[in-house]
């Protein structure tokens, strides 16, 4: 029998008030195993804890319950007074009589009486605790960082700068994501590229970073601190080490049909081909299904011409395996498609363009140089509507129900950029709301408004037709005129509700990361923890948690890098010791535990255990605790009960029911 | 049995630690009151809740038992709660299959933030096992008299 | 049932397999039990008519761990109990060679009305007769087959075996009920029926834990009853909660995995319709979770270690 001391907080009067607390020690005092209770005014005070300290002295207490606040208040307290006074942390329990007792009882007779059994249940499963070791697990200095758009260079050039080693893996040729797509940036109107294409060179030219372009994850094992990743490096056909990037190869190219996705695909590249000229690396790959040589095996004319002899056809895609210690998902986003929104007339005309080919329309490196025109007939608009909340605060299953959260200040930015150029262009928005919260946001909408002259109507498009001239007729709503409009435009720009990028659902499975049913990836806390994943050691980065624009891009991103570099910069991390673990005499080797658990923490290995005196080999699940969150899944999964989740045990739990129904 | 005047019923509430255990705390800093009746086991997650720990309290007397989990979606441990709304759909559906009275078992998703209806839910739970009278079925399924 | 001597012996004899797993003659005609042969000689002892509905595959757990293959007779049914086992890898399929076998429906000597039974033709394999001829020591009776069968072949799950290596054997489609009619006609009971119905029932129970031993899917190493994984107090003292709350445990243990082989009603000596339990979940879990049936492939999903985000909530649809 394990000699339990039990101690009772008054609270001052927040718990003596309304719970008997000599009484509470009184009864303790009869409970199994109880040889020390005493009662205190602060028991988590420093005399308080002296007066714990002491008892375990005295008494040779082998596990202790204190009876006070909730164990989300002072568990770990107590655990670590009853550590220094060289009794396992584990060996404490809590009773919680102030949140579910005092406070919510007023009758001191039953407020004593349930605190009496909450204390007994608390003695009864402290004589079932066992006494846990926090295991350690060593930390790979390294950080992988997912995506190499702004949120991604940012964090990897905070990691990087802090002394750890950090590796970006880009899905595309080059790093610079959605930002590079981008001409100007609300609320200052600097153009993207200058201040971006900066950061881009750093994070290159820095040597803590290494830069995966055209690679993409393949395979996540292992946990946090000890991540192993499949990189796989899709063949590029152009060795990075000898091109010398003069650009020759994607002038000579032959095939100039494939769409060009850096400009949304209003116009078309070279089958050898680097997105933009500022890309990083400024080395072009093959796209495999245009080029002719790759197709046919005939044409070979890039290799004729590449003096540095830099092009292979004979490129394999290459996977890599890498040890990382953190991981951070960066993954951004992409618009949604618009095929649902037929009535917006998407598809059927080119004159109806989302706001992301506008940008591209606006730069001056885009399909049109620069020039606002319409991609129809190359004509200057004079009449542009745009719409807002297309597939944003959407109320069916054509969008998405969360508003995008950019769309109202760079529509704001399109509209006074183009007021500003070609001022004898009229520029209509039809909104639902106009949402600008943010540090000089709403100045700017105002500008756009007052100074601009853009005409802001309150309410939604029915309809965009393309009439036969060439034009377009909008037919809107003016709710606070509470009229119909119809507009003949000569240009609609559908402010298109932002989505996560695709892959992210395949990423989050594979590091086992929680996503929400609009693919964004879920934070550990929505308000404490955003930039942690539940699931530890992934770090999350810009738009793949949740719609934000580039400021609160950079901060999110320097706040993960904040949170990899807490994590990099411990040698050892000590894991929760409230894993579960199977008994190799009860398992069955079913693999059922293996199926519900949400951490890929259970494998099985075969093994030869002794049953009493046969020897066999068995298959047995085992759990890596460096894993296990200690859920507990798993152990009711589980038919023999082989499966238990210390801490929880299922004979600790018993024992509470018990003492609770006694 | 014939109910007393002064009978109490016994109530166990198996309270995840993330979601509904904090929920309680709130009830309780909010001083929502909710029934002395209730006592609450603190569990990781509801998916941790054993159909055999239900079973149990029953055997041992006691005349309702509510399990709280965070919302589905929001499990700290992000499929728990989905496992756990499974195997209580089929515990209480096999518990109102026997006869048993279906006001004894219950299963509401309690959020952190959702003090007061952590003490509504005990509250109308408490109210329901009332009426009910004492837990006899369980105990005597396997003794006919 | 000679041609299943027949590949046995040779089996036997040409070292494919060390032994054979089927059913042994009984001291009657209607009691045939399980049985390992090991040699061509002692298959002289071997059966296989309409009694043999003891399901083979879990004997296969124990056959797995002796050395070489061994050759296992399996009724279609059974077979879904093989695979059970097979992905919740009870079982080495490496070490087995199954002869699935023709199944025309088993009879049940419970289910044949007369007194001093004294030996029961027409039950023979594979020419099973439309009627049985039973003699009795007060003189010959009939009954036909069907009105024998085991409740389990009303509700038979298809003639088809789901793994085998060689099949031998015709069988016939016995289904003539509703397999989930006597779950509904207790469903639709007041809570009073219902609990006087199943106490009724379990107050039989004398907890000999035959139907924890025959069932394929109670196949734990140790079972929770015989161990102290939930216990809190000494073994002697908790013997009233497993009295209490057996079948419900046992059948929530099996829940999803259970292919409804209905061993566990077919074995208990009170005549308990166990199958009732398992039959529930089953039911339940085809309703709200889709159609589900145990051993049917390696692959699925078991209904109680998946999810959906739009699955009922507990208790909805109650009253």
């Amino acid at each position: 029998m394990r000699k339990i001391g039990v101690f009772v907080c008054h609270c001052g009067s927040n718990i003596a008030a309304t719970v008997d607390v000599k009484k509470v020690v009184e009864l303790a005092l009869q409970e199994q195993g109880v040889v020390h209770a005493e009662d205190y005014p602060y028991m988590c005070s420093e005399a308080g804890q002296v007066r714990i300290a002491e008892a375990i002295k005295e008494n040779k207490l082998e596990g202790i319950v204190v009876c006070s606040c909730s164990p989300r208040m002072h568990e770990a307290t107590f655990r670590k007074c009853a550590e220094r006074n060289g009794l396992n942390p584990y060996l404490v329990e809590i009773a919680n009589i102030r949140e579910h007792c005092s406070w919510i009882h007023k009758d001191m007779a039953e407020a004593t009486e349930k605190a009496v059994i909450l204390m007994r249940a608390a003695v009864a499963k402290v004589h079932l605790n066992a006494p846990l070791q926090a295991g350690e697990s060593a930390v790979t200095k390294r950080a992988l960082v997912i995506g190499g758009g702004i949120a991604g260079i940012q964090t990897a050039i905070d990691i990087a700068d802090a002394g750890y080693k950090v590796d970006i893996v880009e899905k595309e040729p080059s790093i610079g994501g959605r930002m590079s797509q981008l001409d100007k940036t609300f609320p200052t109107l600097d153009c993207s590229a200058c201040i971006l294409t900066p950061k881009m060179v750093e994070a290159a030219a820095h040597e803590n970073i290494t830069i995966h372009t055209w690679s993409e994850v393949e395979k996540v094992s292992g946990f946090v601190g000890n991540f192993t990743v499949d990189i796989r490096k899709k063949a590029r056909y152009v060795d990075m080490d000898k091109c010398t990037g003069c650009g020759i190869c994607q002038e000579k190219c032959p095939s100039k049909k494939p769409l060009n996705e850096f400009n949304r695909g209003l116009n078309t590249r070279s089958a050898i081909y680097t997105p933009f000229a500022q890309a990083i690396p400024n080395v072009p790959v093959i796209d495999a299904n245009a080029c002719i040589k790759l197709n046919t095996g005939k044409c070979g004319i890039c290799e004729k011409f590449c003096q540095a002899g830099a092009i292979d056809y004979t490129q394999k895609d290459e996977i890599i395996t890498e040890q990382y210690g953190a991981i951070v998902v960066a993954t951004g986003f992409d618009t949604i498609k618009l095929d649902k929104y037929g009535e917006y007339a998407y598809n059927e005309s080119k004159d109806v363009i989302t706001s992301l080919e506008l940008e591209r329309i606006m730069n001056a490196a885009g399909p049109t140089k620069g020039h606002l025109e319409r991609l129809s007939d190359g004509k200057a608009p004079k009449e542009i509507v745009f719409i807002q909340c297309v597939g944003s605060r959407c109320s069916d299953d054509r969008g998405k129900p969360y508003c995008s959260k950019i769309c109202c200040m760079y529509t704001a930015k399109h509209a006074m950029l183009i007021r500003d150029k070609y001022p004898d262009t009229n520029v209509t928005v039809f909104y639902i709301d106009v949402r600008t919260p943010g540090k000089n946001f709403d100045e700017f909408y105002r500008r756009a408004v007052e100074d601009y002259g853009v005409n802001y109507v309150k309410g939604q498009v029915g309809k965009v037709a393309p009439q036969p001239d060439g034009s377009l007729m909008v037919h809107g709503v003016d709710l606070l005129e509470n009229k119909q409009i119809l507009k003949k435009a000569d240009m609609v720009v559908l402010a298109t509700a932002i989505e996560p990028n695709p892959d992210v659902r395949k990423i989050a499975t594979m590091l086992t990361a929680s996503i929400d049913t609009n693919n964004f990836l879920t934070e550990a806390h929505p308000k404490l923890r955003p930039v942690e994943s539940p699931t530890a050691g992934v770090f999350l980065s810009g738009v793949c948690q949740g719609p934000k624009d580039i400021p609160e891009t950079v901060a999110q991103a320097g706040a993960a890098a904040v949170k990899v570099i807490g994590l990099l910069a411990k040698d050892k991390l000590k894991t929760n010791p409230c894993t579960a673990k199977a008994d190799e005499l009860r398992c069955n080797g079913c693999s059922q535990c293996a199926n519900v658990c949400p951490y890929g923490a259970i494998s099985y290995e075969t093994r030869q255990v002794n049953d009493h005196g046969i020897r066999e080999d068995r298959r047995i699940a085992v759990v890596n605790s460096a894993l296990c969150q200690g859920c507990g899944a798993c152990t009711v999964t589980c038919p023999s009960g082989a499966m238990d989740l210390q801490g929880f045990s299922n004979r600790q739990i018993i024992a509470e029911v018990d003492a609770i129904c006694r | 049995m014939p109910v007393t005047e002064n009978w109490k019923p016994k109530i166990v509430a198996f309270c995840c630690n993330w979601c509904s255990y904090a929920g309680a705390d709130l009830a309780g800093s909010s001083r929502l009151a909710y029934p002395a009746d209730v006592k609450i086991i603190k569990v990781p997650c509801s998916c941790r809740v054993n159909p055999m720990f239900i079973l149990r309290a029953f055997e041992k007397g006691a005349d309702g038992v509510i399990l709280c989990g965070c919302h589905p979606g929001d499990c700290h441990y992000s499929t728990g709660n989905y496992y756990a709304r499974r195997r209580m759909t089929l515990l209480f559906s096999m518990l109102d299959y026997l006869g048993v009275e279906e006001g004894r078992t219950r299963v509401e998703w309690v959020s952190a933030a959702e003090g007061v209806k952590f003490s509504e839910t005990m509250n109308s739970f408490v109210e329901k096992v009332r009426a009910l009278g004492p837990n006899v079925r369980l105990g005597d399924l396997r003794c006919k008299n | 049932m000679q041609e299943l001597i027949n590949k046995a012996k040779t089996l036997l004899e040409s070292g494919e397999v060390a032994r054979v797993l089927g059913w042994k003659k009984g001291e009657y005609e209607y009691d045939p039990e399980p049985a390992f042969f090991e040699t061509s000689e002692s298959l002289k002892d071997f059966v296989y008519n309409g009694f043999c509905g003891a399901n083979l595959s879990k004997y296969m757990i124990e056959a797995g761990k002796k050395e070489g293959k061994t050759l296992v007779f399996l009724k279609p049914c059974d077979s879904y109990s093989y695979n059970q086992l097979l992905r919740e890898h009870r079982v080495d399929r490496e070490k087995a060679y199954i002869v699935g076998v023709g199944c025309k429906g088993k009879l049940a000597v419970s289910k044949i009305p007369f007194e001093g039974i004294l030996n029961i033709s027409g039950a023979e394999y594979p020419d099973a007769a439309e009627t049985l001829t039973v003699e009795t020591l007060y003189g010959t009776e009939t009954i036909a087959y069907k009105d024998a069968m085991l409740e389990r072949c009303h509700v038979c799950k298809g003639k088809e075996h789901v793994v085998y290596d060689e099949l031998i054997g015709e069988s016939a489609d016995t289904v003539d009920a509703d397999r989930f009619a006597e779950v509904e006609r207790i469903e639709a009971m007041s809570p009073e029926e219902k609990f006087a119905f199943f106490q009724s029932e379990l107050s039989k129970c004398i907890r000999c834990n035959a139907c924890r031993n025959v069932c394929p899917a109670c196949s734990c190493r140790k079972c929770v009853f015989d161990s102290t994984a939930f216990d809190s107090e000494q073994k002697a003292n908790t013997t009233s909660f497993e009295e209490k709350m057996f079948h419900i445990i046992r059948a929530f243990h099996v829940a999803g995995r259970c292919t409804d082989c209905g061993e566990c009603s077919r074995v208990c000596p009170q005549g308990i319709p166990l199958h009732l339990f398992n039959r529930k979940f089953i039911k339940d879990i085809n309703a709200l979770y889709g159609e589900y049936q145990a051993g049917s492939d390696l692959e699925s999903k078991a209904p109680l270690t998946n999810f959906t985000t739009e699955d009922a909530e507990p208790g909805v649809g109650r009253g």
